[in-house]
């Protein structure tokens, strides 16, 4: 690894180190009303032109440190994709900025944002669509090792595909089969192994495992610890499966209607839920225990991201809402247990 | 007599290079008002299972043998006719996608009368009334104004909630559940399984729950059956096979769970995947990815590889494996000498 990267003695607060990608105020809406043309409406004797969008992130902060494995969970609708796209470059904020090793990556060219590419991976959910059904998985793999390093012989490449292969416990002779001849937790490999092959240092997993059966994610989560453990990388993890962040995550993020509700370590957040979301969000793991918790009941359902509601994003089916939250938008505070919250009734003292 | 009785059913499916075995020798009953979950995998057959109760296996699938008995009477031989009776009216079920369910150019007001016309003789209006009073049981807000609604215009939450209405019209003995919460949020998961619990119990409804997921059928069924490869490998009160399975798949399906292991710590994988239908190991199905083969003293167990395992009875439970066979077989033997 770089020799800049400070090694962080253990119990050191992870504030003490410059985190490895930081998102500020991150925004990404997209339209709903087509072109300009289509934009164009008649009303009340006057053509005016009318814009809708999807408020899919409004205003996200994180940060990721090295080494550490940040999720985030949310339902579907929260953001959270949209979350790991933009990071990735895959698609570009409307406000708001991103760095990476302390440089702005979000407003780079293409040509800029190449060494970048190198170092960030990404693992889509559905190893059905993310494989190239016409190329060989020896082809896959060599792809982007040829795109990056565009001056390597090509047995140079073939040993770096090799290598990658035998990490992520792929049998040579699948180089020379096709995609499809795959099981779906034998694709989520290969999808891995694609993302290691350019030695990255930070990867992007966007629900990895929802796909795969229940013993075969097992077998894919083990895979990626262990890719962490021996290449020292970064994970931004995008689940919905709280056990697996239980298991998996350095620190969790819960989102709601593209906003951060919390941020803390995995263990404080499962032991300590703060926000009314998360809390209610914990409740309705089935769990296989017998004494089940009732789970806490929610009010109606998420709102569209379309009108957002005023205030608080959640207030509509908190059971905690007040005045105030139906007025001002709270901001993350931290917590005394070191994680963020972003709640009035929790600043307040309203509620634990 | 249970009022489900399923015996030695074998579903196949004719296919151009031959026929495949989807279920083998699938047996379990169900009692009025019990619920009954069907656990496994991707490919393990229990949505074949699930269709095949109905009799609304597609072609090229067919029932090979076996018998379907529904409060006496066989399903697997009834006419097209008697089985419309049945199906709907005395099961029915919910599949996993409520969009594909519901049909997108009706009304859910008129969906739902024209469920209940289908199998009753009432006008439109008293229909209606029925209709009204199911939406308010799965306690849909605003249930009169939904009637007149689309299905585009509902949530996928809401939607399921419909689709559970929609499965109690006719008030039937049985409801299939066929994965019903896998395309929801966990929150909405977490309160369409306590409406379905609730309405179950009140209405003294069976449920067969289809899932993959250990902890819904953890919390919701009072029995459960395991499957694999087309087969029924486990079949017990659930309880006692989540709290102790007996079955090395079972055991490995229930050990791979994040929560079985400390935060951090490798999952206990279960090593390979499962095989295809039309190429199944010989013997145990399970047997290349058991760890059980082999005995503690190293010898191998060749029965696992031979010979396909038939069940033994321990406990509540019913188990097919060699292993358990043998444990059992070793423990009887004093038992009965020191009678």
């Amino acid at each position: 690894m770089s020799s800049t990267a400070p090694a962080q003695a253990p119990g050191q607060a992870p504030e003490a180190a410059s985190p490895l990608l930081e998102i500020r105020g991150l925004e990404k809406h997209f339209s709903l009303s087509g072109d300009f043309l289509e934009q164009l409406k008649f009303r009340k004797g006057r053509i005016v032109r009318e814009q809708k969008h999807v408020h899919a992130i409004n205003g996200v902060d994180l940060d990721i440190q090295r080494g550490e494995a940040l999720c985030v969970v949310g339902e579907s609708g929260c953001g959270k994709s949209t979350v790991a796209r933009t990071v990735m470059g895959l698609l570009h904020p409307s406000a708001g900025e991103i760095r990476y090793d302390g440089q702005r990556i979000d407003d780079l060219s293409h040509k800029a944002l190449m060494p970048y590419r190198r170092r960030m991976q990404m693992i889509f959910q559905n190893p059905y669509a993310s494989l190239n059904p016409r190329m060989t998985i020896q082809q896959t793999l060599e792809e982007p090792i040829r795109l990056h390093h565009p001056d390597w012989s090509p047995q140079r490449v073939k040993q770096q595909v090799a290598e990658v292969m035998a990490s992520v416990g792929i049998a040579a002779d699948w180089g020379a089969r096709y995609g499809h001849e795959f099981s779906g937790g034998q694709r989520q490999r290969i999808a891995i192994a694609r993302a290691l092959a350019v030695d990255p240092e930070f990867i992007v997993a966007d629900e990895p495992i929802s796909a795969l059966d229940v013993s075969i994610q097992a077998q894919v989560l083990n895979l990626l610890m262990e890719a962490q453990q021996q290449r020292n990388l970064t994970y931004l993890f995008i689940t919905h499966d709280l056990a697996v962040v239980e298991h998996f995550g350095t620190r969790v993020a819960v989102m709601y209607l593209g906003r951060v509700c919390e941020v803390a370590p995995t263990a404080t957040l499962f032991a300590r839920p703060r926000h009314p979301y998360t809390q209610a969000l914990m409740s309705a793991i089935p769990r296989l225990e017998d004494d089940r918790p009732q789970h806490i009941r929610l009010e109606g359902e998420v709102p569209t991201p379309v009108n957002l509601p005023s205030g608080c994003v959640f207030h509509g089916r908190c059971p905690h809402a007040d005045e105030r939250c139906r007025r001002e938008i709270p901001a993350l505070i931290a917590t005394a247990d070191g994680g963020q919250v972003a709640c009035h009734a929790v600043e307040e003292g309203r509620i634990d | 007599m249970a009022l489900l009785d399923v015996n030695h059913l074998d579903v196949r499916f004719a296919l151009r290079r031959g026929d495949v075995q989807a279920l083998r020798d699938v047996s379990f009953s169900l009692e009025r008002g019990e619920r009954l979950g069907i656990v496994g995998e991707s490919g393990a057959g229990k949505s074949v299972a699930a269709f095949s109760l109905l009799n609304l296996i597609a072609k090229p699938g067919y029932i090979a043998g076996g018998s379907i008995h529904f409060d006496g009477r066989d399903l697997t031989r009834m006419s097209d006719r008697a089985l419309r009776h049945v199906r709907g009216h005395r099961m029915s079920m919910i599949f996993q996608d409520p969009m594909m369910t519901l049909n997108p150019v009706l009304s859910i007001g008129d969906q739902m009368v024209e469920c209940l016309k289908a199998h009753r003789r009432i006008s439109t209006r008293e229909a209606r009334a029925i209709a009204l009073r199911k939406l308010e049981q799965v306690q849909i807000p605003s249930p009169a104004a939904r009637l007149d609604q689309y299905p585009h215009e509902l949530s996928g939450g809401m939607r399921q909630r419909v689709i559970i209405a929609i499965a109690l019209l006719l008030d039937p003995d049985i409801i299939i559940a066929d994965e019903p919460t896998t395309a929801l949020d966990v929150t909405i998961q977490a309160e369409i399984m306590a409406l379905l619990l609730e309405l179950c119990e009140k209405h003294n409804v069976g449920l067969i729950l289809i899932t993959h997921d250990l902890g819904v059928v953890s919390q919701v069924t009072q029995r459960m059956l395991v499957m694999y490869a087309g087969r029924v490998i486990e079949q017990g009160p659930t309880r006692e096979i989540i709290n102790a399975p007996q079955h090395p798949y079972t055991q490995g399906l229930i050990n791979a769970l994040p929560q079985m292991a400390t935060p951090g710590s490798r999952l206990n994988q279960i090593p390979g995947s499962m095989p295809s239908l039309d190429n199944l190991p010989s013997g145990c199905a399970f047997h290349p990815r058991c760890g059980f083969v082999e005995r503690a003293d190293g010898t191998t167990r060749r029965a696992c590889i031979d010979e396909v395992p038939g069940f033994v009875t321990s406990g509540n439970c019913r188990v097919a494996c060699h292993m358990v066979a043998e444990m059992l077989d070793r423990e009887r033997i004093p038992a009965e000498e020191i009678r």
